[in-house]
């Protein structure tokens, strides 16, 4: 128990080291959130002009608002997805990944730190981008369930940090490009979620990836909960799915990296940097 | 020799690099070290046996590529043996990781860091992993460096503004924070000046007086060598050719009209080593 204690004392390390770095490269930072909101925006306008070039037939309101908790939902899992599969990628640029795989840490309170900073960084991004799409389109939640919203958020992060530690192994494996080809599972994802279309557009055998999205779930709820009001128990059929998914992902993302990290130590690939 | 008093035991390690490790797919393989190296690859460990006693500075030399590196990964758990086996304190390094991890710390001949961040940052974060409390991390930070010459301003600014002498003695300085039984420093005085060499000598000795830590140090620098180690390893090729005190090295061979030095030792042994295995492939 007194194990467990120190180590979850220890993840804190790697919380403060975040911090830390986005302190250091805050001129970074701010230039990544405002081209993360004109991105933002950029797509939610998407939904005035089809509205002006469709004629009257379009719901513009709608399909703004359609449009942007896509993005959002997006954003938010997407930082986390970057942030958690960062765990070896920065550490490889950094040529630090030896002195961290050699402390004395589990894999799972190592994630677990890295993974809380994780949803932080990436909550505090999504509430940036919310409030400037909300002024800028002159939009009202006051008919939304926002606590639905954020049970959501919840759900889909567990399930996507399991898909993000899966995607960690990418880096460890590949000292070279291995940080770049993470890029491939989340353009996967963004292409079957039904990020800025219903899910129902896509040819069948795409449709059937989908279902195995956590995405696909979390963000088909979220309209429901803030474009429609939905109630939060009439919620469940897109929260169960995520969790499920998540149970699943996280211990089998941990248990797949563990089999990396022991092939890279056989094979001597933790040395060489990328 | 009892476990009790041997730091590091190391029976026939074996390590070998490249050849056949199954490609992507020796990800899922069950074999966990001792399974023996795979065909066809380059051997940089070559079936090492050695024992470090508690407390004693251990010294291994060798030209690049000998497998020094390799020998000091093996043991703090950052590379898996083919074959053979390593203990420290007597945990299997792969049997008994972690609590190798708890006992080890390393200082590599580069320093590694996250530039952007300062000595203080970098040091929080590599004590929080060995648990040392954040009040103590920061009242030793700041004695170990300044001991150790840096100036006091200097510790709250980026790494990346420091000289790579200086990085290296933060380096240095990460690697007390745990206060670790086992010191594995590799080649630690390399790019530093004449000065911050003796400074980092210095204090080496006085972590083992103070503290009784046992030391395992490469180096090209046979002057260091000399003045640090109770004994020494020459190793070439990824094999032994000799160990024994460095007074007792200087015995094994003769010089032309004068006292032999460690120099002559290493050179001696790793040459004729070198001409051997190319007479054996020829």
């Amino acid at each position: 128990m007194s194990t467990a204690v120190n180590e979850l004392k220890a993840s804190y390390a790697f919380i403060e080291r975040n911090y830390n770095i986005v302190k250091r490269y805050w001129a970074w930072e701010l230039v990544w959130l405002v081209y993360t909101v004109a991105n933002s925006l950029a797509v939610s306008y998407i939904g005035l002009g089809v509205e002006k070039m469709g004629g009257g037939g379009v719901d513009g309101k709608y399909l703004v608002l359609y449009l942007a908790i896509g993005t959002i939902v997006w954003r938010y899992l997407s930082v986390i997805f970057y942030w958690v599969t960062d765990l070896v990628g920065l550490e490889r640029w950094e040529g630090t990944i030896e002195y961290t795989l050699m402390a004395p840490i589990t894999r799972f309170f190592h994630m677990l730190g890295q993974t809380a900073f994780a949803v932080v960084y990436s909550l505090i991004h999504t509430a940036v981008v919310l409030v400037a799409t909300m002024a800028l389109f002159d939009i009202s939640l006051a008919h939304a369930n926002l606590w639905g919203f954020a049970l959501l958020l919840v759900a889909g992060s567990l399930s996507f940090i399991g898909i993000s530690i899966v995607g960690s192994v990418l880096p460890l494996l590949f000292p070279e490009r291995g940080s770049q080809m993470t890029h491939l599972i989340i353009a996967m994802l963004l292409l079957v979620s039904g990020v800025y279309y219903p899910v129902d557009v896509l040819p069948d055998w795409l449709q059937a990836f989908a279902k195995f999205s956590p995405a696909t779930y979390v963000i088909d709820g979220a309209r429901e909960a803030l474009l429609n009001g939905a109630p939060t128990l009439s919620l469940w059929p897109y929260v169960w799915p995520t969790l499920i998914m998540g149970v699943i992902a996280i211990p089998v993302g941990l248990r797949i990296f563990h089999w990396a990290e022991r092939y890279a130590k056989r094979t001597g690939k933790l040395h060489r940097n990328g | 020799m009892s476990e009790e008093v041997v730091a590091v035991k190391i029976e026939n390690a074996l390590k070998t690099f490249g050849g056949n490790n199954g490609g992507m797919f020796g990800m899922f393989s069950r074999r966990n070290g001792n399974g023996g190296a795979p065909s066809g690859g380059k051997v940089a460990v070559g079936g090492v046996s050695l024992e470090i006693n508690r407390g004693e500075i251990f010294g291994v030399l060798g030209p690049n590529g000998s497998g020094k590196s390799t020998l000091i990964r093996l043991i703090a758990t950052l590379l898996i043996p083919d074959g053979g086996r390593i203990t420290v304190f007597g945990h299997d390094v792969i049997e008994n990781s972690r609590a190798v991890q708890t006992l080890i710390n390393r200082v590599s001949v580069e320093a590694s860091f996250f530039k952007k961040l300062s000595p203080m940052e970098n040091l929080m974060y590599g004590a929080r992993l060995y648990g040392v409390p954040a009040a103590e991390t920061r009242q030793r930070v700041v004695e170990i460096l300044t001991r150790l010459g840096l100036e006091r301003d200097s510790i709250y600014k980026p790494m990346e503004e420091m000289s790579r002498g200086m990085q290296q003695k933060v380096a240095i300085a990460r690697s007390l924070l745990s206060k670790p039984m086992l010191l594995l420093l590799d080649e630690p005085t390399t790019g530093l000046d004449p000065r911050s060499k003796r400074e980092v000598q210095a204090f080496v000795r006085e972590l083992r007086a103070a503290h009784g830590t046992t030391i395992l140090l490469t180096t090209h620098d046979m002057h260091e060598a000399e003045a640090l180690c109770d004994r020494v390893a020459i190793i070439d090729g990824g094999r032994i050719v000799a160990l024994d005190t460095p007074e007792a090295l200087k015995t094994l061979i003769s010089a032309n009209g004068h006292a032999p030095t460690l120099e002559d030792v290493f050179l001696e042994l790793t040459g004729r080593q070198l001409v051997t295995e190319e007479d054996e492939e020829s």
